[in-house]
């Protein structure tokens, strides 16, 4: 192996901070789902990271399952995404606020 | 390892997952039989069955030795049955209530049923982890299940605007959770509760990456149950989601999740050195929901900020880190199951439109009790057991999250919850103050009471939220072998109490 | 059967009566206007354990007899039962809650008569004396805690009665809230006994509790004190008491004047043994009795309400119990809460006749078609005269006057001159305090012989004031009411034989001391006394009580009975601002609206709440509940119910967690 496991968990880590990011900024309601995801793929390098450099293969156990827990809520997120559309003909986030106080 | 002992492994391991999977196929059965003929009439039956049969069978295995199965990654024993009998009769109660309520809004769909069988079996998983894979598989199972049970009623804009914010916060918070599973993994090398424990962390940058993780793992938790400051999501979607799978969500969720918490808490990190932040963050959380509840003029918003400041009162319990605490807080989360499925089913039944009835304000119901004094009645033992007063369970159940804490010196937490808990009677008995002593003329008449669009009490969801009561005064008189019993999970060598 | 089986039914009782009123008629309808068979059962299950427990009286051996029923839970370390304790102080307790309780049932058979929420007052009220006789009979404090709570909620429940009235349900909000505070304490030293003893039963507490060092001791007492004060009505947490008369008279009588908020004294009496270990906080005790005790009477002198004048005499009264306490004379403070409930439940069950004849009076002036909405029933200007239409209310009325002035051989005369005396005889001792208290008692005595002589005189004597009076005559009481008036009458006249001074036959004709006191084999302990009050110094001070008591209720008969009503314009121009104060009570309640409540506020913005406050509260906006709304005001904008602000709340959360649990590392 030619790259410390640091600079992978560094990669991760500024992957995972630009997701935080992109949930906690962008209005339309699909990037802050993509961007949700990209957190998601950024834990997944640091448990491939990790289960590579202490060779135990349980964090990459871990990921199979993250990576299909992450499918499983693309489709939920965005056949809810599509029910708001319809409703409320926008998926501006920030428009959504009838629940509030 | 040694494979060719893999299989029969797995086959004496099997009844251990009974419930789970009993739940489970039951659930796909009923999927399979709504295709052949939609919503059919039998599947809450369906349902109450498989729940039934696996409550009975949990029930018998209240004593039996606390263990690990299939490799190490799902435990059983005592502690496991109790909260999956805590889960499955919380599930069973729901459904029970459900039928009225959905057949009101003809919303009767057969995967509203499989979908809470599913979200069971994803809870059961998550009372009985052993390993950071089952926990985050059993989180995640019950989570999406209950971001789709949030938003099935498409029409209507608040349900699917709860639905989106639960998702989304979910979500996000997924990532803090499981990044935080990744650090510690990173600093231990494992994924099994107990080796976390047993790992050595030995240099300054290890521990840092412990601790980091620990925490961002906590994030999920405190999500879930809805601690402050992660609980912002809680009133807006339990205004928004259908009432009976509110009250679902506010008692099996919290249940399962706080029983993973309570067995990452002794077996992972057994020191103690997260007290501080827990009972931070348990303050918070109390002080946070009882006066936010103050405020509040509609009944569910009102109820999912009691329900974070009863998160507040279980995790006083945590934060006392003693056997006496996890074994109160145990106890605490069957009585608060108990309540809060009955106030929510009781609001269930007074609810005359889905879409409208969000709007349902406290002021709307004046007098109700007089006509609905079974509804009436019932509802007052549930307020009385949320002030925790005496002898209801409520007053029980405080009372042991609180004294431990006092034991293991944190009087001045308890002071605060104390505080907080007499504060809570206020709004508490404002519920019940407008159910029996107001009528309809003392009120504004611009919210009118439309009682021909209640629900139709069923003998079944009637009888529920009776045996929520009675259940409540029993447990308030009669808590001593309960109590026992929990405590007897903490007490036995396999699952050692923390120092 | 045994003494254990007739306590079960002495407890069992009500509660069934409770659940027969209150169940029944809530799904038979037609049961709602029995009221004869309502009140009736209602009166005979408070009747028939009064009966039991003078067969448990006068069969009683000597030795506590502990009833343990069922264990509530025995797992840890907590052995917890429904055990009860049947002792000399539980059973004069029970006898006095059951006896006065019933007669006072009685009475309210004919008060309530025709409304509409006949089977719910007497199923609140049996349900009271159910949860005041676990609070006086407990063995232990969660049993005892679970009466303390359960007779809140009768009094919530009680005040509120007539809840269409907007006033009664804010009364009832506000006696609730400031109860709650001292349940507090009360909970707190609850946890901390717990944590120190290992037990809450009375048996360990009292036994091991004085060994417990000084100044744990002195917060658990402490706390216990708070907790009493919110129940018995003490400075601060008084203010409840005087709005809780907005509820039926009945409850006036039972729950806020002889039983309920006595039981902050039964607390003290009970843990006597503790409380003597904690000689700080006795002071304290005794400082804030008698500071409530001087308020409450000068208060009581410039009020116009009836019921208002006997409420804050509670009060005064209750601070008097306070300084026996405090003092370390708590039989005293029993019998002073027997005496008491006598004669205060006489004057208000007397107050709620005149009132009955009041409101008669308001229906006739309805009739002849006058407005009877500046008519008030309650308020004595408008009264006068009364003697000669209501015979049986006015001699009644007169005794407990005379008793609670301490006119010399009723009962109020004995246990109030108990009281001073041992205040003097513990500051003869050498504690200035205690002497301070002394002369604050004999002040009060002035004041109360004052106000409760000008209550009668403006109630019952001169002419009457009432609009149209040549025309409008109110009646006399039917004989359910006036039976009970009797009945407390004569007691308030004999009731204090019980307690004879020490000064006659050396004390060895004080009954109540020989029964109670810890030197006689009773639970109650008292301070011990090294130098004794000479004789004759003794004597002078009973003749001093007797002059002062005489004297003034005779001046205020004179003055009254001349000038009426002119004599308040007199004292008013006499005294001005003090005067105003005191109709103003000291401006309490101004207090804690304006500089707990609002200084708290004023940051915090109160828009968005206007609408709530007026829609939804319904008017029961005051004190602690008030500020925390608005302290929710400020929170309430954090809950924008936008998804991003939520999840950088959560963020923000999760970088605090992270810094909190790396601090330690």
């Amino acid at each position: 192996m030619d790259v410390a496991p640091n600079w992978y968990l560094a990669l991760s880590a500024v992957l995972f901070t630009i997701g935080t990011f992109g949930v906690l900024f962008r209005r339309n309601a699909i990037v802050v789902l993509m961007s949700v995801e990209l957190m998601l793929n950024a834990v997944n390098l640091t448990l491939v990271t990790f289960s590579q450099s202490m060779g135990d293969p349980s964090g990459q156990l871990l990921v199979f399952f993250s990576i299909a827990v992450a499918a499983a809520e693309a489709a939920v997120g965005l056949a809810i995404v599509i029910a708001i559309f319809r409703s409320k003909v926008t998926v501006d986030i920030t428009e959504i606020n009838l629940f509030k106080h | 390892m040694d494979l060719s002992t893999a299989f029969p492994t797995l086959v004496t391991d099997l009844p251990a997952a009974f419930s789970m999977s009993v739940v489970g196929l039951v659930g796909l059965a009923m999927i399979v039989l709504d295709a052949f003929r939609n919503d059919h009439p039998a599947i809450p039956w369906l349902g109450v069955a498989a729940l039934g049969v696996s409550a009975a069978w949990e029930a018998t295995h209240l004593g039996a030795p606390q263990s690990t199965v299939f490799f190490e990654t799902l435990r059983t024993g005592g502690f496991v049955a109790f909260i999956n009998l805590i889960i499955l009769l919380t599930g069973l109660a729901t459904i029970l209530l459900s039928v009225p309520y959905l057949n009101q809004l003809r919303y009767d769909y057969g995967e509203v049923y499989a979908l809470i069988m599913f979200s069971t079996v994803g809870m059961i998983m998550l009372g009985s982890a052993n390993n950071m894979v089952s926990i985050f598989l059993g989180l995640e199972t019950m989570s999406v299940c209950l971001y789709v049970l949030t938003g099935f009623i498409r029409e209507d804009e608040g349900a699917v605007e709860s639905a989106l914010k639960y998702f989304l916060l979910g979500a996000f918070s997924t990532g803090f959770f499981l990044y935080g599973i990744a650090l510690m993994y990173g600093a231990t090398g494992t994924m099994a509760l107990p080796a976390m424990a047993a790992a050595e962390l030995g240099t300054l940058s290890t521990r840092l990456l412990f601790w980091g993780g620990f925490a961002l793992f906590l994030v999920g938790f405190f999500f879930k149950v809805s601690a402050a400051p992660f609980h912002m999501w809680t009133p807006d979607v339990y205004q928004g989601a259908p009432t009976p799978l509110t009250g679902y969500m506010s008692t099996a969720t919290k249940a399962a999740a706080f029983a993973a918490l309570i067995l990452v808490l002794v077996h992972a990190v057994p020191g103690g050195e997260w007290q501080l932040s827990v009972a931070a963050v348990a303050v918070l959380t109390m002080v946070i929901g009882n006066v936010m509840a103050l405020a509040q003029t509609n009944v569910k918003r009102l109820l999912a900020y009691s329900s974070i400041a009863h998160a507040g009162y279980v995790l006083v319990g945590l934060s006392a880190g003693t056997s006496a605490g996890y074994a109160g807080a145990l106890f605490y989360l069957l009585v608060y199951a108990v309540m809060n499925i009955g106030a929510f089913g009781v609001m269930s039944m007074l609810e005359w439109d889905g879409k409208e009835g969000r709007e349902q304000t406290l002021s709307s119901l004046a007098g109700i009790a007089n006509d609905r004094p079974v509804l009436g009645s019932t509802m007052g033992i549930f307020m009385l057991s949320l002030i925790g007063f005496p002898p209801l369970g409520g007053f029980a159940g405080k009372y042991f999250v609180f004294a431990p804490a006092v034991d293991a010196g944190l009087t001045w937490l308890v002071v605060i919850g104390v505080l907080m808990s007499a504060l809570s009677a206020y709004y508490y008995l404002r519920v019940v103050y407008v159910f029996w002593m107001q009528s309809a003329d003392d009120v504004e008449a611009t919210d009118p009471v439309r009682a021909a669009a209640f629900p139709r009490a069923t003998v079944a969801a009637t009888g529920t939220l009776v045996v929520c009561a009675v259940a409540l005064v029993v447990l308030g008189v009669f808590f001593g072998g309960v109590l026992e019993t929990t405590l007897g999970f903490f007490e036995s060598t396999a699952m050692a109490t923390a120092p | 059967m045994t003494s254990a089986d007739l306590l079960r039914l002495v407890l069992l009782l009500p509660l069934a009566g409770a659940v027969l009123n209150g169940v029944a008629p809530l799904f038979l309808k037609h049961l709602r206007t029995r009221e004869t068979l309502l009140g009736t059962i209602g009166t005979a299950v408070v009747a028939i354990p009064f009966v039991l427990t003078v067969y448990l009286f006068v069969t009683f051996g000597g030795d506590p007899i502990v009833a343990d029923y069922f264990t509530w839970m025995a797992a840890g370390d907590l052995d917890l039962s429904f055990a009860y304790r049947v002792d000399q102080l539980s059973l004069l307790m029970t006898l006095v809650v059951t006896g006065v309780g019933g007669v006072i049932h009685l009475y309210s058979i004919g008060y309530m008569h025709g409304d509409d929420g006949y089977w719910r007052f007497f199923a609140y009220l049996n349900l009271f004396i159910f949860a005041m006789l676990n609070l006086v009979l407990a063995n232990n404090l969660p049993v005892l805690f679970l009466g303390w709570e359960g007779v809140g909620l009768c009094s919530y429940l009680l005040i509120g009665f007539w809840y269409t009235d907007l006033r009664n349900s804010a009364a009832a909000n506000k006696a609730f809230i400031v109860n709650r505070v001292g349940d507090v304490a009360f909970l707190v030293a609850m946890f901390l006994v717990f944590r120190e003893l290992g037990s809450l039963s009375f048996d360990v507490l009292l036994a091991e509790g004085p060994n417990l060092p000084e100044a744990t001791l002195n917060w658990i007492v402490f706390l216990l004190f708070v907790g009493a004060t919110g129940k018995s009505a003490q400075i601060p947490l008084f203010v409840w008491l005087p709005d809780a008369m907005a509820g039926p008279t009945p409850v006036s009588a039972l729950i806020h004047a002889a039983t309920m908020v006595t039981s902050g004294l039964y607390l003290l009496a009970r843990l006597s043994a503790l409380v003597l270990g904690a000689p700080v906080v006795m002071m304290i005790v005794a400082i804030v009795g008698a500071a409530t005790a001087l308020m409450a009477a000068t208060i009581a002198v410039a009020q116009d309400d009836i019921k208002r004048v006997l409420a804050y005499s509670t009060v005064s009264q209750l601070g008097y119990m306070f300084m026996a306490a405090g003092v370390g004379a708590f039989f005293v403070a029993i019998f002073h809460v027997v005496t008491h409930a006598f004669f205060k439940a006489c004057l208000f069950l007397g107050a709620g006749s005149v009132i009955h004849g009041m409101e008669e009076v308001e229906h006739g002036l309805e009739e002849q078609g006058r407005d009877p909405s500046d008519f008030d029933p309650q308020d004595m200007r408008t009264m006068g005269g009364l003697a000669e239409y209501m015979p049986a209310t006015r001699t009644t009325y007169l005794l407990a006057t005379l008793a609670i002035s301490g006119i010399p051989l009723t009962a109020g005369f004995f246990s109030k001159d108990e009281i001073l005396f041992k205040a003097f005889e513990y500051g003869y001792d050498g504690s200035t305090y205690a002497m301070a208290v002394w002369v604050v008692g004999i002040l009060t005595a002035v004041l109360t012989a004052f106000y409760m002589m000008r209550s009668y005189v403006l109630t019952f004597e001169g002419e009457p004031r009432w609009p149209l009076s040549d025309q409008l005559a109110p009646h006399e009481s039917p004989s359910t009411m006036t039976g009970a008036l009797w009945t407390l009458g004569l007691l308030s006249l004999v009731g204090g034989f019980i307690g004879l001074p020490a000064v006659v036959q050396g004390g060895d004709w004080n009954w109540i001391h020989h029964y109670l006191g810890a030197k006689y084999g009773g639970p109650v302990a008292e301070a011990s006394v090294q130098g004794h009050v000479p004789l004759a110094l003794e004597w002078g001070l009973i003749l001093l009580s007797s002059v002062i008591a005489l004297g003034t209720v005779y001046y205020a008969w004179r003055v009254y009975l001349t000038q009426g009503l002119g004599y308040d314009a007199a004292l008013k121009r006499r005294l001005r601002g003090v005067y105003q104060t005191w109709t103003d009570k000291y401006y309490w309640d101004e207090f804690y609206n304006e500089v707990v409540v609002d200084s708290l506020i004023n940051g915090v913005a109160r828009k968005g709440l206007a609408a709530f406050d007026t829609t939804v509260v319904d008017g029961a906006v005051n004190g602690v509940a008030d500020t925390a709304q608005n302290a929710s005001g400020l929170l309430r904008r954090v809950q924008t119910g936008l998804v991003q602000n939520y999840a950088l709340a959560l963020t923000v959360g999760a970088a605090l967690l992270i810094g909190l649990m790396l601090y330690g590392v």
